[in-house]
């Protein structure tokens, strides 16, 4: 019924004089600028850090359904967010070789993801887990306690296997915001990231705000693909900036 | 100061103020009635404000964040205008129909609830078939590859008659509308509640709170179709709409000592500031550091599909601050400023149904004309103006209505009639 972090453009203009003027993301184009604060996280990537730091390679793997992608091929697609992803730490992090690869879980919920998860790390070892997860429960109206249950074993799961996590969460979507209640979701994924001390990507707060600024039209009802290709390369922007962030990759490392 | 108890007693006739509910059970005809009734057939403009306030709030909550979203309640705590609106609807329920049943007995009450019931089926019948309206409309105008994922919650068109049936089962409930079925199923369950409130008030509302407990113990919950569950347990939250009816029939009198003290004022304040403290966190994730994390992992998630505890002592809190500090003879109630709340409070089924169906309509009308912020804000009022316009509309038909039918009344009273004295 409610999605909290919706509205954050609305406190910002009530609030205007109280905050400071925001400092943005470097390197993200102009039209789509994100809150340092949902770039920032309290929890760490160790992994990540120490394979950064030692120059080892940096092999990401990308578990998502249907939205961690534009097109429907496992492939790794250039244009949506894991292959831009890979694009720009490859820029930011010139020093280091940067892999990332896709495992898409289309129509799976967190529970039948999360059960693949010990077979699927046999085959690779990565350094880093993103679990992008939450709207097929929110579509099939899953008890948002056993959604957490099984976000909370998925994630223990891929830490007992020795890798970082960082969990994402739905996109922001208008269109379906009368059909689909993503609140309990997102409140569930936030809820587990804190207990495992893992950085949460809040990809739905961030497209929520660049829709609240205008930055997209995400009501737009365009058949094309441009839209989806330009938010796309933002939130891989926004996700290689999270991920420097959060792993406190500093200026010496970076290109 | 004054307490909960003016809520519904007012000035209590002479002799009334002590009966105690079993009495008027024992010899309904000649004992004054257990249940306090303001006097003179006097509205309580109170509740009919909260409950328009609600039905507002509902409405703005229902559209897509928008600036007026700053000013719902859900953003300065736990609870929100649906505890309100569960809990004005269970007072003035038991209100109207615990008079029912005192003055025509449980089978014509009960009958009167049921005809009460069969419209709110209707209305939420009614609501789907504009929601089927829409979202047919949204699958097939709509390919934007970016959302391909979600679009994938039109599935359940390729189905119409499952879905339909389903519907009209309460069991396949959009998103939005789910509070007129918890409405259904409570109101439903009314005769029972208000037979063992005559009997004995305080255990009706102890069996309220025990089926809150083993809710929360065992897990109880009802399944809706595809899969998934009610996204309001009515197990929960008929504790809110029991409590409603225990406060309308002489609890709110018993505990007028106890709101009327100055800890439990104190009480309810610190209780209010922490939550709003905590609800900060939640739009300034930069202060979330400031969160004990043991607090947090007590905490969260603040449930509200099982009407969390927290959510639920917030209402209260609420609830005791707003009796301390609003009269029943506020002079305010009667200003022509508050007039288009109250009026809307006076009809809340049809002003409930109007304010789903205008959210419908602002969210099409938002996706079809992408005006930004200010359409949004344009949307937001003209909603609320609508909404205002239609309650007045309903009054002035009403008011002709019995005009019309002096002396031949001797049916009416449906739960919109607060105060009794329609």
């Amino acid at each position: 019924m409610n999605s909290n972090s919706g509205a954050i453009l609305g406190l910002t203009m009530l609030a205007g004089c109280l905050t400071a003027p925001p400092a943005y993301a470097e390197d993200a184009p102009a039209n789509c600028e994100v809150r340092p604060y949902l770039l920032a996280s309290e929890s760490p990537l160790p992994k990540v850090a120490d394979a950064v730091k030692n120059g080892r390679p940096l092999d990401i793997l990308v578990v998502g359904s249907r939205s961690s992608t534009i097109g429907t091929s496992n492939a790794l697609d250039a244009s949506a967010y894991p292959g831009r992803l890979q694009a720009v730490l490859r820029e930011k992090l010139p020093s280091v070789v940067v892999n990332v690869s896709l495992e898409l879980q289309i129509k799976k919920t967190a529970e039948e993801a999360a059960g693949d998860f010990v077979k699927l790390l046999e085959g690779k070892k990565p350094v880093l887990v993103v679990w992008q997860t939450g709207t097929v429960d929110a579509m099939r109206s899953i008890d948002p306690d056993d959604f957490r249950v099984a976000v909370d074993e998925g994630v223990a799961a891929l830490q007992n296997a020795g890798v970082d996590v960082i969990l994402m969460n739905p996109q922001y979507s208008p269109r379906t915001e009368t059909m689909i209640s993503a609140a309990p979701y997102l409140d569930n994924m936030r809820v587990v990231a804190q207990e495992h001390d893992v950085p949460l990507f809040d990809r739905f707060a961030i497209m929520s705000y660049w829709n609240d600024t205008g930055d997209f039209d995400l009501f737009s009802a365009s058949r094309g693909l441009e839209l989806a290709k330009r938010v796309h390369d933002c939130l891989g922007r926004a996700l290689s900036q999270f991920v420097v962030n959060a792993a406190h990759i500093g200026p010496a490392q970076q290109n | 100061m004054t307490s909960i108890a003016d809520r519904i007693a007012g000035p209590p006739l002479a002799g009334e103020a002590e009966a105690p509910p079993r009495e008027a059970a024992v010899a309904p005809a000649e004992s004054a009635p257990a249940i306090l009734f303001p006097a003179g057939g006097e509205r309580e403009l109170r509740l009919d404000l909260f409950r328009g306030l609600a039905l507002w709030l509902i409405f703005i909550d229902h559209l897509p964040p928008n600036l007026l979203t700053w000013f719902t309640i859900r953003n300065y705590g736990f609870s929100d205008a649906t505890e309100i609106f569960i809990f004005i609807s269970g007072y003035t329920a038991a209100f109207v129909y615990g008079r029912a049943m005192l003055e025509s007995g449980f089978v014509v009450a009960t009958a009167r609830i049921l005809r009460r019931v069969w419209q709110i089926y209707v209305a939420h019948v009614f609501l789907f078939t504009i929601f089927l309206a829409e979202i047919s409309y949204v699958a097939t105008s709509f390919e934007n590859p970016l959302y391909s994922e979600e679009m994938g919650i039109m599935d359940f068109l390729k189905q119409p008659d499952v879905t339909i049936v389903q519907a009209l089962l309460l069991r396949f409930r959009p998103v939005n509308m789910d509070v007129l079925p918890l409405y259904i199923v409570l109101m439903f369950f009314l005769p029972l509640v208000l037979w063992l409130m005559k009997w004995r008030a305080d255990v009706a509302l102890a069996l309220s709170v025990a089926l809150y407990a083993v809710t929360w113990q065992y897990d109880l919950y009802l399944t809706a179709y595809p899969n998934g569950f009610w996204a309001f347990n009515p197990f929960a939250w008929q504790l809110l709409f029991v409590f409603g009816a225990w406060c309308a029939l002489g609890g709110a009198k018993r505990m007028s000592r106890i709101l009327s003290s100055r800890i439990t004022l104190w009480i309810s304040f610190a209780y209010l500031f922490a939550a709003f403290c905590v609800t900060l966190t939640w739009y300034w994730p930069q202060l979330n550091h400031l969160m004990p994390r043991r607090l947090e992992q007590w905490m969260y998630p603040i449930n509200k599909t099982d009407l969390d505890v927290l959510r639920f002592a917030h209402f209260l809190a609420l609830a005791a601050v707003t009796v301390h500090f609003l009269s029943r003879d506020w002079p305010g109630l009667k200003s022509p400023w508050l007039r288009p709340l109250i009026l809307c409070g006076q009809h809340s089924l049809e002003i409930f149904c109007l304010g789903v169906f205008l959210a419908f309509a602002g969210h099409f009308l938002l996706a079809e004309i992408s005006g930004g912020a200010g359409m949004h804000f344009v949307i937001s009022i003209s909603g609320i103006l609508i909404m205002c316009a239609a309650a007045w509309l309903f009054s002035w038909y009403k008011r002709v209505a019995d005009k019309n039918a002096t002396r031949t009344k001797g049916i009416g009273g449906n739960a919109d009639m607060a105060g009794g004295g329609a």
